[in-house]
């Protein structure tokens, strides 16, 4: 038996150094890999706190990074940590995004989608990938990860809700436009599940599947407690994704509709209409 | 082929695999992708009267050979069950399901009673496990055997469906507590929950789970399972889920000789994903067939005889 493939505890790593991203979220660097593929995830532990699902943001056998907003207890805890700090980490966990070698790709990032997304197109254009790297926030100042997209040497094409950078209004229109000018063989993206419904909508109109990281509350992230299933098919998300095909999550009633807690209990994205 | 069609407490499961409460038991489409890959039946996770919000995490992992939890039974209550839960599960409902209750008093198991049935399910199984509120020392119902009685009591007293004790192998003699359980009404049991144990990351020096302490299972737990079903049948005869340690077809095997009708597995998940359960009910078809057993029933409970 393969005795490492069902030993889920952690790898034990200091942090090697801190990059302030911008006001609200920051990059933790550790000198060592987990092997992790871009759009997989990680379980990050900061012992006797709690530990949460995070994505890769970054891992090329030598170096891990990831990439954190302080937006609750958790995120805010990894913000006071510095560095030499020790955390936890297990993974790589869940599937990731699959190109080949020459294609044509649009990566969609929405807010901090920015982060797993660098990762696809990095990895892509090693592999002598096309990439068109469509980037929305909402406004200029949570444009995250933008020196480093331009560095990789990618068209970037960039939307805000305010207009304080690059197109007024939403991403999905660019990726529109982007279809209509180029012939894209996929499409992959990351950020809030109602964008990304739209970007499905937006690629299925123009005949390309599109592939998306999907986030539902998790626990154990590895195919136990059930608290990441989604209906109506009660497929895994830690498993069967995070990264799924449109043409499959198009079909679930749960998509671009609502979440669970970590008691399983529903939230709906918007009310839902009065019947 | 071998049937392994098997009747318990009057209810048919068209093969003795079971998912045990806790795993994979959050949403309806959850339980019904566990029947769709192969379970004969399943079970809910713990439904409380009112929300409860468990630990945080890391609340399991696992290795090799044992597996470490401390979920601390979260769940949305008793409204998300009526709800949702029941009615999307019952909606072309595709197998025999077993609602699992807990509480820390044996008034809100009664009211908890009541409240499941009219949900419907085919079973009750009654997690016996928490520390009683009204205990000095918090020692939990299932742990002794005038508490255990007292809440199937009052279990009984509230519902018509067949109820089913969920017993802790952590007691000196569990043939005792089944006894006093059944004596006082139960239907069958279930056994064992896990047992007692702690893993410490010793790079940090901190135990792993939040809440320090969890439930053992998995592989290694198997014997202490086995040896538990033994004691149970033996004392009562009633029907039991043996759970605890079942990977293969040849383990749910070996607990149903020990005394075991149906056979409960939710660490396996784990090692095998959902799709074990229809893999286990594979394997144990093939042992039957190899051994020239036609009827699955003719197992059950045989190291007695």
């Amino acid at each position: 038996m393969n005795i490492k493939k069902f030993d889920s505890r952690f790898e034990i790593l200091s942090i090697a150094k801190i990059v302030q991203e911008n006001e609200m979220t920051k990059t933790f660097v550790f000198e060592s890999s987990i092997g992790g593929k871009p759009g997989q995830f990680l379980m990050m532990w900061i012992p006797g706190f709690d530990e949460k699902p995070m994505s890769i943001a970054f891992d090329d056998g030598k170096e891990l990074w990831v990439t954190i907003c302080a937006v609750g207890p958790f995120s805010q805890k990894m913000h006071e940590l510095k560095v030499g700090d020790k955390v936890g980490v297990r993974g790589p966990l869940g599937t990731h995004y699959k190109f080949k070698a020459g294609e044509h790709l649009a990566l969609v990032a929405g807010g901090y989608g920015a982060a797993p997304m660098y990762f696809v197109a990095h990895e892509a254009v090693k592999a002598k990938c096309k990439v068109e790297f469509l980037i929305g926030a909402r406004n200029k100042d949570l444009l995250l990860y933008g020196q480093k997209i331009l560095g990789l040497g990618v068209d970037l094409h960039i939307s805000t809700d305010d207009g304080s950078a690059g197109f007024k209004g939403y991403i999905t229109q660019v990726l529109d436009k982007v279809m209509d000018e180029k012939k894209i063989n996929q499409v992959f993206t990351c950020g809030p599940e109602v964008m990304m419904k739209v970007v499905g909508q937006v690629a299925e109109k123009h005949g390309v599947e599109a592939y998306m990281s999907m986030e539902k509350y998790m626990k154990c992230g590895i195919g136990v407690c059930g608290q990441c299933a989604i209906d109506d098919k009660g497929d895994l998300c830690c498993k069967k994704g995070p990264v799924m095909k449109w043409s499959y999550l198009k079909k679930l009633p749960e998509m671009g509709q609502y979440h669970r807690d970590a008691q399983g209990r529903k939230h709906y994205f918007f009310k839902p209409l009065a019947k | 082929m071998a049937n392994l069609e098997v009747n318990f407490c009057g209810v048919k499961f068209k093969n003795p695999t079971v998912l045990a409460s806790g795993i994979l038991g959050v949403t309806a489409s959850s339980l019904k992708s566990v029947i769709r890959k192969g379970a004969g039946g399943v079970t809910t996770k713990s439904i409380w009267l009112k929300e409860n919000v468990g630990h945080k995490n890391p609340t399991m992992y696992g290795t090799e050979n044992y597996f470490l939890n401390a979920v601390g039974l979260s769940d949305a209550g008793m409204e998300k069950a009526a709800q949702e839960t029941f009615p999307e599960y019952n909606k072309r409902k595709p197998g025999p399901i077993i609602a699992n209750i807990v509480a820390g008093s044996i008034e809100d198991f009664g009211v908890l009673a009541e409240e499941i049935t009219k949900c419907d399910p085919d079973i009750i199984e009654v997690n016996i496990a928490c520390p009683n509120v009204e205990d000095s020392h918090g020692k939990p119902f299932a742990c002794v055997a005038g508490d255990a009685a007292a809440v199937t009591r009052a279990v009984r007293a509230r519902t018509n469906k067949p109820i089913i004790i969920k017993l802790t192998p952590n007691v000196f003699n569990i043939g005792e507590i089944a006894k006093a359980c059944a004596d006082a009404g139960a239907d069958g049991f279930c056994a064992i929950n896990t047992l007692y144990g702690m893993g410490i990351d010793i790079n940090v020096r901190r135990p792993i789970l939040t809440n320090k302490s969890g439930g053992l299972s998995g592989p290694g737990i198997k014997p202490a399972a086995v040896k538990a079903v033994y004691e149970v049948y033996k004392a009562t005869k009633l029907p039991i889920i043996g759970t605890g340690g079942i990977m293969t077809g040849e383990d749910a095997i070996e607990i149903m000789m020990a005394g075991a009708t149906l056979v409960g597995m939710g660490t396996m998940v784990y090692y095998r994903g959902a799709e074990g359960f229809g893999k286990v009910a594979k394997e144990m078809a093939e042992w039957c067939d190899k051994n020239g057993v036609k009827d699955l029933e003719e197992i059950i409970g045989c190291v007695h005889n």
